[in-house]
């Protein structure tokens, strides 16, 4: 086939929702978008473990250590799926970690906030995951075979993620005053910026139209955000916290929560490096990177040296 | 800094017993016996398996969705290989 039979057959695939698999032809543009979106969002999970990470050596119990734990755990595994679907695409994962670390593929604006408090731990996880959890489960039904059932994966997990937030938030919120303060706080930092995870406003957001063309996108950004918000809204009523926006209100007409202006200028700043935690978070994944050196290259030196000597492994039963 | 590559490994998982092994994505790892370790650890961390298989990415030979068409034709045309093919009279009961 040449090429504008291939573009053909793909529309077609497409136009009947089908699924596209790797070794499909696929124009450059749809490899190209989704090798950055599938890196970002594994690079995403790779640097989501930072802001978490900083609390499991101070977790208040034995049992919020191990959720912790489990579930910085599972962001790594988030993360080695999504490589893996990417790929699928031609880039190898050494290559996508060498562009995180040079700066030149993205991760999540949000994982460049701080973690100050043990509340800000559980407020990550109702409202960080609970707006990844929104935006992810439509890619469950994306277009390219690979990221889908990566998703699939993820959005099972993920559950876990944002009920054990929502409880450690609960229980926060009904504590003591200082507990329940520190709970308010970590809304009151975390609400917003949870509200920029599904990206610039639609009017505002230039690949939107061709991602959802091409059967990647199945919502715009706005309406993924309103969702989150009336997801949000009766949850935070039966938390006793207060969403941080005056302008939060029911509108009977739309049949949704109006809310307030979302300030994007500080979305761009923390897009163009400038947030609170950029610098660190980089600094600490090229340090762990460079750190894990010498066991990449004792594990490859070791199976060289059983390969030359002739090593056999189980088969298959 | 660069990072050396590592081979790839496609995972297949046995969910219990009397079950087929099933893919379920790939892994990097230097060889099959941190193959098996990282496929445990990326793959069963609820108890989604009792026995895995790593197989060499590069061990597999596949079939081309190119040749999609052609490659499967001999099973297109068949319709007799199927048992809704036969036109049986109503009534004939355990057929």
């Amino acid at each position: 086939m040449d090429t504008d039979q291939q573009q053909v057959a793909f529309d077609a695939l497409i136009a009947s929702d089908g699924r596209v698999e790797p070794r499909d032809w696929m124009p450059e543009g749809y490899r190209k978008t989704l090798i950055r979106q599938i890196a970002q969002h594994a690079h995403s999970e790779i640097i989501g473990m930072q802001p978490e990470g900083n609390w499991i050596t101070r977790a208040p119990s034995l049992r919020r250590k191990a959720i912790l734990l489990a579930k910085v755990q599972d962001e790594a595994g988030h993360g080695l799926y999504l490589y893996s679907a990417a790929e699928t695409l031609g880039m190898s994962r050494e290559e996508m970690l060498d562009l995180l670390h040079a700066g030149r593929q993205r991760y999540s604006s949000i994982f460049n906030y701080p973690t100050p408090t043990w509340a800000d731990v559980a407020a990550i996880g109702w409202l960080v995951d609970g707006a990844a959890i929104t935006n992810q489960v439509p890619l469950t039904r994306c277009s390219y075979g690979p990221y889908a059932r990566a998703m699939i994966r993820i959005c099972k997990e993920e559950s876990f993620h944002q009920r054990q937030g929502f409880e450690s938030q609960l229980q926060l919120s009904n504590g003591t005053p200082e507990q329940h303060a520190m709970a308010q706080d970590a809304i009151d930092r975390w609400w917003w910026p949870s509200l920029m995870m599904f990206g610039p406003p639609d009017d505002d957001s230039p690949n939107s139209a061709q991602s959802t063309a091409w059967g990647i996108k199945r919502f715009s950004n706005d309406e993924l955000r309103q969702r989150f918000v009336d997801i949000c809204v009766p949850q935070a009523q039966t938390l006793g916290l207060t969403l941080p926006d005056p302008d939060l209100c029911w509108n009977a007409e739309r049949g949704h929560y109006d809310y307030g202006v979302i300030d994007w200028t500080e979305f761009q700043q923390v897009l163009k490096g400038n947030g609170p935690c950029n610098r660190q978070r980089i600094a600490t994944r090229r340090q762990a990177h460079s750190d894990g050196a010498w066991v990449r290259e004792a594990a490859a030196a070791y199976a060289a040296k059983k390969q030359a000597a002739g090593a056999t492994v189980p088969v298959a039963a | 800094m660069s990072t050396p590559n590592s081979p790839l490994w496609e995972v297949f998982v046995r969910p219990s017993r009397g079950t087929n092994h099933v893919h379920v994505g790939s892994i990097h790892a230097a060889d099959a016996t941190l193959a098996l370790q990282n496929a445990r650890d990326l793959y069963t961390r609820r108890g989604e398996g009792v026995s895995i298989w790593v197989v060499r990415s590069s061990d597999v030979t596949a079939s081309s969705p190119e040749e999609k068409d052609s490659f499967f034709e001999p099973s297109a045309d068949k319709p007799y290989r199927h048992p809704t093919f036969y036109t049986i009279p109503d009534g004939v009961e355990h057929l």
